[in-house]
């Protein structure tokens, strides 16, 4: 009789059995499926995901950036970086030439976090991806926390809560007719914690902007905002010098940073445990719209 | 010292900790949502925004105090509705465990949901209400919980503080549920006193039922011995996909990749694949972080044998004597998902099993069973949106399926509508030949 505890499982190796089965079952399913890559730490955790579930395979499938155009320079230097280690195709589905083509039109606030949208479903018909990977988390709002890990689309990219298969076991039902899709999110049961926790274990490569550094930042609406060419300071605002660092990392005109002195994965982990505040709630603009904005979003097919 | 056990927890995640997946059930009424609310509240779980955005909410509806079901129910229609229209999943730790709740609604869509909820749970909490005790609901909770084989059950009596604290009271419902579940088959009941409200018995351990003994719910939540519930004896590896680098570097490589559903594999071991029959041995056990010695539940990894044999996906890699027999003909029970048509005999469906998907036709409905009183109607003409029946199917091709009761992975299968697409049906392996 074998000792049963010899075979301990860790809360970090069951989530990472558990991403890579998902992985695994996508590539087996379906004909064309596509990993959102923004550069933030949730994909970047499921791209070594996806590394590690078909090694010594190269990944097979492409990665895709929707690149509004208001970037974090070290965010792309990264993404190119990254891309060329692993020697994926990178696809940019690309805001600006959306705008320039007449797809989107810049909104009146000048965020293009709502006009992504567009854009990425574009891009979906394009190439014809029928299974997209994203890095949403369920812990991270109320909406997402009610997601399928295999969410089904209609052909128009839609969303609808109301309507989703049960999911039982660990058995996805992929099945879809020609144009509709599948958003896939294997880190769907990870905490912002968790996914810290494994890039120190795996000694994961971040941007460096997740790190304390100085920069020069605004405060707007209680949210410090880097001033750069896409984000000029307002009549009013007296641009200041401060130690911060991102928690997430999104859109560069609606993303904000914390005030941080964080500046090795260790002492992030150490601050995520103690803050009080979620990190959509501390760093994005888009979701503090409305009660249901991120709902609402999805529904119109937002990651 | 709930600030000491929050603060140790964010602090302890260096160390190993694992995984407990619970379901929980009962209806807002039995103080479910406080429930969650006071475990995620008291191990720092929420934060203080969403706390504030709830609070806000509640006060703008004039709720007498702070409503945290609206914590999950962030769906616009549930605002609308105040319903929960489904399963949410929250998540809290502390030193020694992650813990994924699968909070399952107690109205709309019952039976749905929980069995959703109860098919990945280690563990499901069933809340009763003091003053009322046991009521149809709690029954069928257990049974569903039962049905889906969730290895461990815990009865929460809740607001002992509208019941005087009083000992009587839930001794006479503790012993009412556990002669109930010891027809049910129920493997390990755990029953606790708390008042969710006040925050008794949830975290530590309440002065105000000194008569109670027991832990206070989280402390059972954290130590509860869930590492033997998994199979270690029956080999069980579902291909899911063969890994064919074909590069320079590994022009030969052949990996047949797969999560271990149950026992234990070894490089060396005779094993035997299904449905062909070849047997052949491990050559290795390898993962992108390097080989490993030993492979069991749940880990996701890649077995090369010595052997060239064709394998595909949805093959089954088990022991040459320990193998479940191919089978077209299976007998389960099916809880029926679908509120657009109902399962009836002569329909075929498209099922997914392990790795493997086949078409079936539902060739008999022997019964269907009232979740309430658990009697069987032998006359029944089909199965509605929450209704569970037993069937007999004839697939297209075999399942390497086993029982249900003997293996979570391999026994369980969903029943996927052809037309629609549609995720119709759970159903769960009473026999296969």
């Amino acid at each position: 009789m074998t000792s049963v505890a010899a075979y301990r499982f860790s809360h970090l190796d069951a989530l990472e059995a558990e991403s890579v089965f998902v992985m695994r079952e996508v590539v087996a399913e379906f004909e064309r499926p596509v990993l959102l890559f923004s550069g933030g730490k949730d994909s970047i955790v499921m791209l070594r995901l996806a590394e590690k579930a078909f090694w010594p395979a190269p990944i097979p499938f492409p990665v895709m950036h929707v690149d509004t155009g208001h970037n974090f320079d070290e965010v792309l230097a990264y993404r190119d970086r990254r891309v060329q280690e692993l020697g994926v195709n990178l696809i940019v589905a690309s805001v600006p030439e959306a705008l320039e083509s007449g797809l989107v039109r810049e909104s009146a606030d000048g965020s293009r976090n709502r006009i992504q949208t567009p854009v990425l479903l574009d891009a979906v018909e394009k190439h014809r991806f029928d299974a997209l990977f994203g890095g949403a988390r369920r812990d991270e709002e109320k909406a997402r926390a009610k997601e399928r890990v295999f969410s089904f689309r209609d052909e128009f990219g839609q969303w609808d809560p109301r309507n989703q298969r049960p999911e039982l076991w660990s058995l996805y039902n992929a099945r879809i007719n020609r144009g509709e899709s599948i958003r896939v999110f294997p880190l769907a049961n990870w905490t912002e914690v968790d996914v810290w926790h494994y890039i120190n274990r795996e000694k994961i490569a971040l941007p460096e902007i997740y790190f304390a550094h100085e920069r020069e930042v605004v405060d707007r609406d209680g949210m410090l905002y880097a001033v750069h060419d896409h984000l000029p300071p307002r009549p009013g605002e007296e641009p200041f010098i401060e130690t911060v660092r991102y928690r997430t990392v999104g859109d560069a005109s609606c993303t904000a940073a914390v005030k941080s002195d964080a500046d090795t994965v260790e002492k992030v982990i150490e601050e995520v445990g103690a803050t009080r505040i979620t990190e959509r709630g501390a760093t994005r603009g888009d979701d503090r719209v409305s009660e249901t904005a991120m709902e609402d979003r999805k529904r119109e097919g937002y990651f | 010292m709930v600030d000491d056990i929050a603060r140790t927890s964010r602090a302890a995640a260096a160390r190993p900790m694992d995984l407990l997946r619970f379901a929980t059930a009962g209806s807002v009424d039995d103080g479910k949502s406080t429930l969650i609310g006071r475990l995620l509240y008291d191990t720092k779980s929420i934060f203080e925004d969403q706390l504030a955005a709830v609070e806000a909410v509640s006060a703008a509806r004039g709720d007498e105090y702070t409503d945290l079901a609206l914590l999950t129910d962030g769906l616009r229609a549930e605002r609308e509705q105040g319903i929960t229209i489904d399963v949410a999943y929250r998540y809290f730790a502390t030193p020694r465990r992650k813990f994924i709740i699968a909070d399952t609604p107690g109205h709309i869509q019952y039976t749905r949901n929980m069995v959703t909820g109860a098919s990945t749970a280690d563990l499901a909490l069933i809340l009763v209400d003091a003053r009322k005790g046991l009521v149809e609901q709690s029954r069928r909770h257990a049974f569903l919980c039962s049905l889906l084989r969730v290895p461990h059950l815990v009865l929460c009596v809740n607001k002992m503080d509208l019941v005087d604290w009083s000992e009587e009271i839930y001794e006479s419902i503790a012993d009412e549920f556990t002669a109930f579940a010891a027809k049910l088959e129920a493997p390990d009941l755990t029953v606790v006193p708390i008042s969710a409200l006040h925050g008794d018995n949830i975290v530590t351990r309440s002065s105000r039922m000194p008569w109670y003994d027991g832990p206070a719910l989280l402390h059972h939540l954290e130590h509860v011995h869930i590492a033997s519930d998994r199979n270690l004896v029956d080999v069980r590896l579902p291909v899911q996909y063969v890994i064919r680098p074909q590069s320079t570097r590994y022009p030969d490589y052949r990996g047949y990749a797969g999560q271990v559903a149950s026992g234990v594999l070894k490089p060396g071991d005779e094993i035997m694949v299904l449905p062909s029959g070849f047997t052949s041995r491990i050559a290795s056990i390898e993962t992108a972080d390097g080989p490993v010695a030993e492979a069991y539940p749940p880990m996701s990894v890649t077995v090369r044998l010595t052997d060239e044999l064709d394998i595909s996906r949805g093959d089954l890699i088990c022991r040459p004597h320990n193998a479940p027999k191919p089978a077209q003909d299976i007998d389960a029970l099916i809880c029926w998902m679908d509120e657009s048509a109902p399962l009836q005999p002569g329909r075929k469906y498209a099922v997914k099993h392990t790795t493997r998907t086949a078409r079936a036709v539902v060739r008999e409905l022997q019964y269907r069973l009232d979740v309430n009183t658990l009697h069987r109607d032998e006359t029944a003409e089909g199965l509605a949106l929450n209704e569970i029946g037993r069937v007999r199917l004839r697939t297209t091709v075999p399942l390497l399926a086993d029982e249900y009761r003997r293996n979570r992975t391999t026994g369980g299968f969903i029943v996927v509508d052809e037309a629609t697409n549609r995720t119709v049906g759970a159903a769960m392996i009473l026999d296969a030949a």
